[in-house]
């Protein structure tokens, strides 16, 4: 019997235990899934509970319900990774070894790695949103706030789901003018970025989007520490940011049992082949999700196309083949800009996000990059979707692979 | 993609002015590169400047800042001194390396 050990039971690791449930050999194959709690939690969801439109209730459930039979789920902390003798320690001394092992830990908001950021403003004037108690704590702040400056802030790039910031300052300005005080609250976007995003198109869209919406644009900040007696963020140039209200983006890092064990780069992300997952240094490890170094979004649409490649490749690479399954970057994500109204992108490591259309049987098409309606329906009907059809890890019509159909091609090459 | 003489090498570059073949570098165009940005390198420069040299080979990306502090000992503080306003890009530039990703 064979062992296959999956770090972390969020959206990467439970689709990787179902997928390969289905395709491995009970008789064969030992799937163990390893997290520290029973929760699962739709992230996506998180972007809406400030605004009160998601409760938390409805973005939460249990692990185990999510796993298939035959995939056991040990709860407990991991100490770290002994690569070199294939085991897997835990707080406490359990040892799990394995034969092969997928990371999954995803990263985590370090609120910690800033100095000033966890003082006494801390969920006083200070909040996160990807976390369940941050997005809870900043919706009674946001109840309560009667005016003033608002800054959305990024700390350090890269971080999951890397438009969420703007979705959050877009619903933020809708919000604000839903309430009837638009005109009290001055709002200021803060990206370490050159501009709202990454790839020269998009952040000009969304660029135009902020103008529009007149969300003032701090770009190239990298903060330093935040000085909470006087609220104001400063960067490592001394420029300075004063706010009522802060809506941060922590550093994003992968987990400490990942540096402990000698297998992660300087965010404790896992070094892998861009293209299968496989570590760099260790033929029996694969890292997927938001764990790896992969140069993609953060995102959980990434984490399901790059399921999709990983489980064909695995079975081909234990049973001593090539993998042949080449993963190209692809990410789609909706983002929700207030009003009822979305946009999609839809991109991967050579193709930045452009206009057009993104073709889909029956719901779709979807606008590319343009304010919709459907977009917006679409980013809804997507939690749904997750539970039901993407963990169980059932098929979907959205080919891992992304497609040139519909897209506008711009005149020229850009420049990424 | 063109061609582009720095000094009196001919060299590739992209639209922005990096240069996009690895082996085209050399010191001599780094101090080249660095006077067409105003910037004089010193040794504390050139400290940044080749750990980005050696890092790139295997990483087949620019490092970040963060990483450069982190491996090269270098403080993110001083990396803004020394390359104000946008350190990871002026660096990259200088290096002969592709402008960071910010990643997406």
């Amino acid at each position: 019997m064979q062992r296959l050990l999956v770090l972390g039971g969020g959206t990467a690791g439970t689709m990787v235990a179902n997928k390969l449930r289905r395709r491995l050999d009970r008789a064969d194959w030992r799937i163990t899934v390893v997290d520290h709690d029973d929760v699962h939690l739709y992230q996506p969801g998180l972007l809406f509970i400030p605004f009160g439109n998601t409760h938390p209730e409805g973005i939460v459930k249990p692990r185990q319900q999510l796993l298939h039979d035959g995939v056991d789920l040990v709860r407990g902390e991991i100490a770290r990774v002994d690569a070199d003798a294939n085991t897997v320690i835990l707080a406490g001394g359990r040892e799990l070894p394995y034969d092969q092992l997928v990371i999954a830990t995803g990263v985590s908001p370090r609120p910690d790695q800033t100095p000033g950021m966890l003082g006494p403003q801390w969920r006083r004037s200070i909040f996160d949103f990807f976390t369940l108690d941050g997005a809870t704590a900043l919706k009674t702040a946001l109840d309560a706030f009667d005016g003033g400056r608002l800054v959305v802030h990024i700390t350090d790039m890269p971080i999951k789901c890397p438009v969420a910031p703007l979705e959050f300052a877009f619903l933020a300005e809708a919000y604000f003018r839903r309430r009837g005080m638009r005109d009290r609250v001055e709002i200021v976007f803060v990206t370490p970025l050159a501009g709202a995003f990454t790839k020269p198109i998009a952040a000009e869209h969304l660029g135009s989007m902020l103008d529009e919406r007149k969300i003032a644009l701090e770009s190239d900040f990298l903060v330093e520490r935040i000085d909470s007696d006087t609220k104001t963020l400063i960067s490592y140039d001394e420029r300075q940011v004063p706010f009522d209200l802060l809506v941060t983006v922590p550093l994003n890092m992968g987990a400490d049992f990942v540096a402990r064990s000698g297998l992660g780069d300087e965010l404790n992300l896992v070094p892998v082949d861009k293209h299968t997952f496989l570590s760099t240094r260790y033929g029996n490890i694969f890292a997927l999700g938001d764990a790896n170094n992969i140069p993609t979004s953060k995102a959980g649409s990434v984490a399901h196309f790059s399921v999709e490649v990983f489980a064909e490749n695995f079975c081909q690479h234990i049973a001593g083949r090539p993998m042949t399954g080449s993963f190209d970057g692809h990410a789609n994500c909706f983002i929700e800009s207030g009003d009822g109204k979305g946009l999609l992108i839809d991109f991967n490591y050579d193709t930045e996000p452009l206009t057009g259309a993104y073709p889909l049987p029956v719901i779709g098409p979807f606008d590319l990059l343009k304010q919709s309606a459907r977009n917006h329906w679409g980013k809804l009907a997507f939690r749904w979707i997750y539970w039901h059809v993407l963990l169980p890890g059932r098929p979907i019509p959205l080919p891992a692979r992304m497609s040139m159909t519909g897209k506008h091609q711009p005149a020229k090459e850009p420049q990424s | 993609m063109t061609v582009a003489t720095i000094g009196e090498t001919p060299v590739h570059v992209d639209a922005e002015g990096f240069l996009t073949e690895y082996a085209e570098w050399n010191e001599a165009l780094a101090a080249q590169l660095a006077a067409r940005i105003g910037i004089d390198l010193s040794d504390a420069h050139w400290k940044a400047i080749r750990f980005l040299r050696d890092d790139f080979p295997a990483q087949g990306e620019t490092a970040t800042l963060r990483r450069v502090s982190t491996l090269a000992g270098i403080p993110i503080k001083e990396l803004f001194a020394l390359f104000p306003g946008k350190p990871a890009k002026k660096m990259a530039y200088i290096a002969g390396l592709p402008k960071p990703h910010g990643c997406v």
